[in-house]
């Protein structure tokens, strides 16, 4: 049986339907839930095998960045999230859903206006660390997908980012030029269990070959839907 | 009042928003700012428990991020000065609502709460540049106010008592001077024979009209609404009946008769099909008046209504985001602004950002544009904003009204934004347009619309038609709904932002992210119920009547009761007088280029801010989302060059659709009807350069001209509309929408009228049969040649090298090409058996601005062989239309010259080693062709 992969939106997620895409492709069972939903039938967090929090705006960022979908899924939905991490499923959020993850308890760090002060939109290349998270455990090769954020500066205590270093939670790192200010160059990070990532570009945007800006150039990068059937083959594996 | 508390959020650590903030300052002038640095600023007017203050800092204030202090003092050391900038009252405050919701949460109520920024500003500033500093950079008085070095204080938010009686206005025997005075008051810009039609009605009638029925006539007879020059009835200076100008699109499109137009010029936008599934619904607006006095909300609310205009065309869904953006010079001298405007760097800093902001937030890609730059455009910016929505072939035709349907308003709620919109869009600006026409600046809510959105794409079948609250708010969407049928409002049902609207200020209010749909009574619990769970309001405000009288009702009392023939066939139609140009079409001569420096002009045309790279401002822009785009609005191998036209395709069709804009103001002062055609064929080459089939192109038309009551203004409108039909005839290309948007004038306080150049932008939307064959503008492989498509004529009115010389060059503009339809079906063909590696439009700046984008997409060089015509600034320089740059393999020369009929020339070669030839002793390198395309004039920063 396909893993079910639960999506949890809120308000001006808009980057709902383009990752159930990718996680089809990636051999997942997507359905997408509006944040009251998740929060009165519990049976949609937990029947889920993945949860992922998509990109956009939720709640139109008007008290920063990911600030109140993050009070939305801490004080609502928080206790059902850990317990579904404690059994051993993921949770992945990207971009708006990674600003949203760090103002829970589930991830680490904040994320800060972009150093040139900006919305950007553009390419990266992603160098996958961890070894430790389920999601770039055992890949070697660069990955390409595009970012498109305001807010996307990482930002952890020093002493934290030892802490994170020595635990292999830094998952991915920007290769080449940093783009937004990043301690470290951080892409993305994730939790102690390795199960819960959040990262600000988007590999749901890079799915198949032609999405890359390069395509007809001949270039063929590493697929951004690589994270998602990585983590899944371990999912379906287990 | 006393100072409320105050909570200020100030960023940690260097901040780039401030920094760019502190770059735009030079704006003004040299008044001596040092730093800048911005803080959030919330104020509780109702105070908070120590407690709370704690609980709210714990959740605002992110240690790591930011520190925040709440106080009811601000501390200052001269030279140190602050400003608090807060947003009106009335004026939708989305940090407000969202904290409210953030302590609901929490379990808790903060009351009253208003948002805004504070600044802190070093430096010795004097009064007069600091006071200018807030109203020309931090603050517009608009939709904010402010105070300087004092802490803001609380706003009397008492409102005046509200009038809910009709009121009768006395012009039944009114004389016409008197009915002049009517309108002038009343700012009802109504034609004096549309005054004398409403006297007669009312005459007729025996009674005085209401207040509020003048003002729905007013609005729906606007030259907003009506597109009365449009539809007028012409004469020329010999007494030669024209047209109508709306007449002569649509014969043009009729006799056309493409088979893929599904719908042309009517309802909210226009529908074609160029695949089995789908169709795919087309528009482009404008909106220029808003843009200049409040750049954000005007430019943030142009793409919302745009994207309304899409959904109301038979509930598509929108799938992309265009604009077409016109300034002044970035760099004017400060002292040169127009009394009441904004300086051009501040208004495209805050259009960008309200364009960024609705297109981001919303989740569309923002693909194609184009931004302009003239002095033209410094008192009267321009703002094209388009959408592109799909739906599924087989959707069932909305049928409705039907009698007896319930009138249902969708989305946002009703407020005092943008009041009288389309009667204020359609006069003239002067020094006083900003503070007189406030209340006609629409605010922007894109969440609230992506909801919308979402709430009509889950169920198609609940409403029997449907359209958006656009100009005229209520009043144009029921009364073009009830037209057939009549309808029967009650204005106490309309949901509203706050107490104490007037009923005719909720009957005209442009808020925005609302639509209105009929709904069957039976259908009614279902629509509700979807709407509940995408967490949209709905709301029944009345009735389809099928009596064929509009009725507006107040708490029960009658405001309004017209006959809908009357409101939408009662206009008189315009009497209009042109005065048709007669340009100048000798070729131009070549001597008045004069001895140049062909490689120095060309790098300064690549630095022309009109050729420079738009990358700073497209990269605001998310042209990502949803995984559609396959050719981007930049490309090649940094991803920094620019495109002809855009593609986008679901990742796994074979079919796409690709995107190109077309306009040249510069053709237009001198010969409208030629900048017409030039301006169709550079939209469709730019569709046909990237792989679509030129018989398969739909095109919109939008039309920014000055004051049409000015025989030459007009004159000038009927060349180009007459330019337009035979390019669309000419390549097969349809018009299925268009917008006018006239009176973009600036009345100056030295009695001079500043008048926009003639702006027409066509946006072509093509099929592109096969994604895979597609072609971009970067150069591929060394050893290909550079073969160009085409003639090349001694052309250079209206060109950019006439523009870098500054040399008057009255010759001719490029002139239409014959032969132009049938190269693009050739060079598409060429194109699909995969002839083409590269292919660029020549555009601006002619052959050698093209080639070096191509040579910086490849990161390769380009020797130049040959020349296109006998003199070499010619053809290097000349902006003969119809031409394209393709760069083809060795192996694949003969075939792809046989394939075009011996219409290519072979101009050269692409070299590895990274500099370009332009003429045997001139050579320019990669990195200065770099450093001018992405230099200076390239946009560094924007706040």
């Amino acid at each position: 049986m396909q893993p079910l992969a639960l999506i949890i939106s809120g308000p001006g997620s808009n980057r709902d339907n383009d990752v159930a895409f990718a996680l089809t492709r990636a051999g997942a069972t997507p359905a997408i839930a509006l944040i009251e939903e998740a929060v009165n039938d519990a049976s949609l967090v937990s029947s889920a095998d993945l949860i992922v929090i998509p990109g956009g705006f939720s709640f139109a960022d008007a008290l920063g960045a990911g600030r109140l979908f993050g009070m939305h899924l801490e004080l609502r939905l928080g206790d059902a999230l850990r317990n579904h991490v404690e059994r051993g499923r993921p949770i992945l959020g990207i971009c708006n859903g990674f600003q949203t993850l760090v103002r829970t308890s589930l991830l680490p760090g904040s994320l800060g206006h972009n150093n040139g002060g900006s919305f950007i939109c553009d390419w990266t290349q992603l160098v996958p660390v961890s070894q430790k998270c389920i999601f770039t455990a055992g890949l070697t090769e660069e990955i390409h997908c595009p970012i498109a954020h305001g807010e996307g500066r990482y930002v952890v205590a020093p002493s934290e980012l030892v802490v994170l270093e020595a635990n292999d939670q830094i998952a991915l790192r920007y290769a080449g030029d940093n783009p937004n200010g990043s301690v470290g160059n951080i892409a993305g990070v994730c939790d102690s269990t390795g199960l819960v990532l959040g990262m600000m570009p988007h590999p749901e945007n890079y799915v198949v070959p032609r999405q890359h800006p390069r395509h007809f150039r001949g270039h063929v990068g590493n697929l951004g839907l690589t994270l998602f059937t990585n983590a899944i083959s371990q999912i379906s594996g287990a | 009042m006393a100072a409320p508390l105050r909570l200020t959020l100030t960023p940690l650590g260097a901040d780039g928003h401030s920094t760019t903030l502190l770059h735009d300052t030079t704006a003004l002038g040299h008044i001596g700012v040092w730093s800048i640095q911005e803080s959030r600023l919330l104020l509780f007017h109702d105070g908070l428990p120590q407690s709370v203050q704690s609980v709210l800092l714990g959740v605002l204030a992110d240690p790591l991020l930011e520190t925040g202090a709440f106080s009811h003092e601000v501390a200052v050391r001269p030279p140190q000065h602050f400003v608090d900038v807060v947003l009106h009252a009335g004026v939708t405050d989305p940090t407000a609502i969202a904290l409210h919701e953030a302590t609901r949460l929490l379990g808790f109520d903060v009351g009253h709460v208003s948002t805004g920024r504070h600044y802190t500003i070093d430096g010795h500033i004097d009064p007069t540049n600091l006071s200018r500093l807030v109203t020309q950079l931090l603050g517009n008085p608009v939709i904010e106010r402010w105070s300087i070095n004092t802490p803001i204080a609380a706003q009397d938010a008492t409102l005046g008592a509200v009038t809910t009686e009709a009121e009768f206005v006395a012009i039944i025997d009114a004389s016409f001077d008197d009915l002049e005075l009517v309108n002038k008051q009343r700012s009802l810009h109504l034609d004096p024979a549309e005054l004398q039609a409403i006297q007669s009605h009312y005459r007729a009638l025996g009674r005085e009209p209401r207040d509020l029925e003048l003002e729905t006539l007013a609005q729906t007879w606007s030259e907003h609404c009506a597109h009365k020059t449009f539809r007028a009835a012409i004469t020329d200076q010999h007494g030669k009946a024209i047209t109508p100008l709306l007449r002569q699109l649509r014969d043009c499109t009729d006799a056309i008769n493409a088979p893929f137009v599904i719908s042309s010029f009517v309802g909210n936008a226009g529908i074609v099909q160029f695949s089995p599934h789908r169709t795919l619904a087309l528009k482009a607006e404008t909106h220029n008046h808003p843009s200049a006095i409040e750049p954000f909300g005007g430019a943030n609310t142009g793409v919302g209504g745009v994207i309304r205009d899409i959904l109301g065309a038979n509930a598509h869904r929108p799938i992309a985001c265009t604009n077409i953006l016109c300034f002044g010079p970035a760099d004017l001298d400060p002292a040169l602004v127009p009394d009441g405007t904004l300086h051009p760097l501040r208004i495209r800093s805050g259009v960008v950002a309200g364009i960024a902001d609705y297109g981001n937030k919303i989740g569309l890609p923002t693909v194609a544009g184009a931004v302009l730059y003239d002095s033209a455009y410094t008192a009267n910016p321009l703002v094209f904003a388009g959408c592109i929505g799909e739906a599924a072939a087989d959707a069932p035709p909305l049928t409705g009204p039907h009698i007896g349907d319930r009138v249902i308003v969708l989305g946002g709620r009703t407020g005092r934004d943008g009041i009288r919109g389309a009667t204020f869009s359609s006069g003239t600006m002067d020094a006083t347009t900003g503070e007189v026409a406030g209340a006609s600046v629409q605010i922007g809510d894109p969440i609230t619309e992506k909801l919308l959105i979402d709430a009509l794409a889950e169920r198609h079948d609940l409403f029997t038609a449907i359209t958006d609250c656009g100009a005229g708010g209520l009043s144009s969407a029921i009364g073009e709904m009830a037209e057939l049928l009549g309808a029967d409002v009650e204005l106490m049902r309309v949901p509203l932002k706050y107490p104490g609207l007037a009923p005719w200020e909720v009957w005209l209010s442009e808020a925005q992210e609302r639509m209105v749909v009929a709904c069957a009574s039976h259908a009614l619990a279902a629509l509700k119920q979807v709407c509940d769970r995408h967490g949209v309001e709905l709301t029944d405000v009345g009735e389809f009547t099928g009596t064929g009288r509009l009725v507006v009702r107040h708490n029960g009392v009658e405001l309004l009761d017209m006959e809908t023939a009357f409101l939408h066939d009662g206009r008189p139609q315009r009497y209009m007088t042109a005065e048709l140009p007669s340009p100048n079409r000798a070729s131009a001569n070549v001597d008045e280029l004069g001895a140049i420096d062909v490689g120095a002009i060309t790098l300064r045309l690549l630095a022309h801010p009109n050729l420079a790279s738009k990358a700073n401002i497209i990269r605001r822009y998310d042209h990502e989302i949803l995984g559609t785009s396959v050719v981007r609005p930049l490309t090649g191998i940094d991803g920094n060059s620019p495109s002809d036209g855009v593609v986008l395709a679901r990742p796994l069709a074979q079919t796409g659709i690709a995107i190109g804009i077309g306009v040249n103001p510069w053709y237009g002062i001198t010969d409208p009807e030629f900048m017409a055609h030039a301006v169709v064929d550079e939209a469709i080459r730019s569709v046909v350069a990237v792989g679509a089939d030129p018989s398969q192109v739909a095109l919109l038309d939008n039309f920014s001209w000055g004051d049409p009551r000015r025989p030459e203004t007009l004159g000038a409108l009927v060349a180009a509309v007459a330019g337009c039909c035979t390019a669309a005839s000419a390549h097969g290309a349809p018009y299925v929408s268009g917008k006018d948007s006239l009176n973009n004038e600036y009345l100056g306080t030295d009695g001079q009228r500043h008048s926009v150049p003639p702006t027409l932008v066509i946006t072509a939307v093509a099929c592109v049969p096969s994604v895979e064959s597609c072609v971009t503008t970067d150069l591929k492989s060394a050893g290909n040649f550079i073969v160009m498509v085409g003639r090349t004529l001694p052309e250079l009115g209206g060109s950019h090298v006439a523009k870098v010389l500054g040399a008057t060059v009255n010759g001719a503009v490029p002139s239409p090409d014959a032969d132009a339809p049938v190269r693009y079906q050739r060079l598409h063909q060429a194109i699909r058996s995969g002839l083409v590696a590269s292919c660029h439009d020549v555009a601006e700046g002619g052959i050698a601005v093209a080639v070096c984008e191509m040579a910086l997409g490849g990161g390769l060089g380009v020797e130049l062989t040959h020349t296109s015509h006998a003199d070499a600034a010619i053809g290097l320089f000349s902006e003969s239309q119809s031409r394209l740059l393709c760069e083809i393999s060795p192996q694949n020369l003969d075939l792809f010259l046989t394939t075009t009929h011996g219409d290519g020339v072979v101009l050269g070669t692409v070299t590895a080693e990274p500099f370009v030839t332009l003429t045997p002793g001139s050579t320019i390198n990669l990195e200065e062709i770099h450093e001018a395309h992405h230099g200076a004039s390239a946009m560094k920063s924007l706040a």
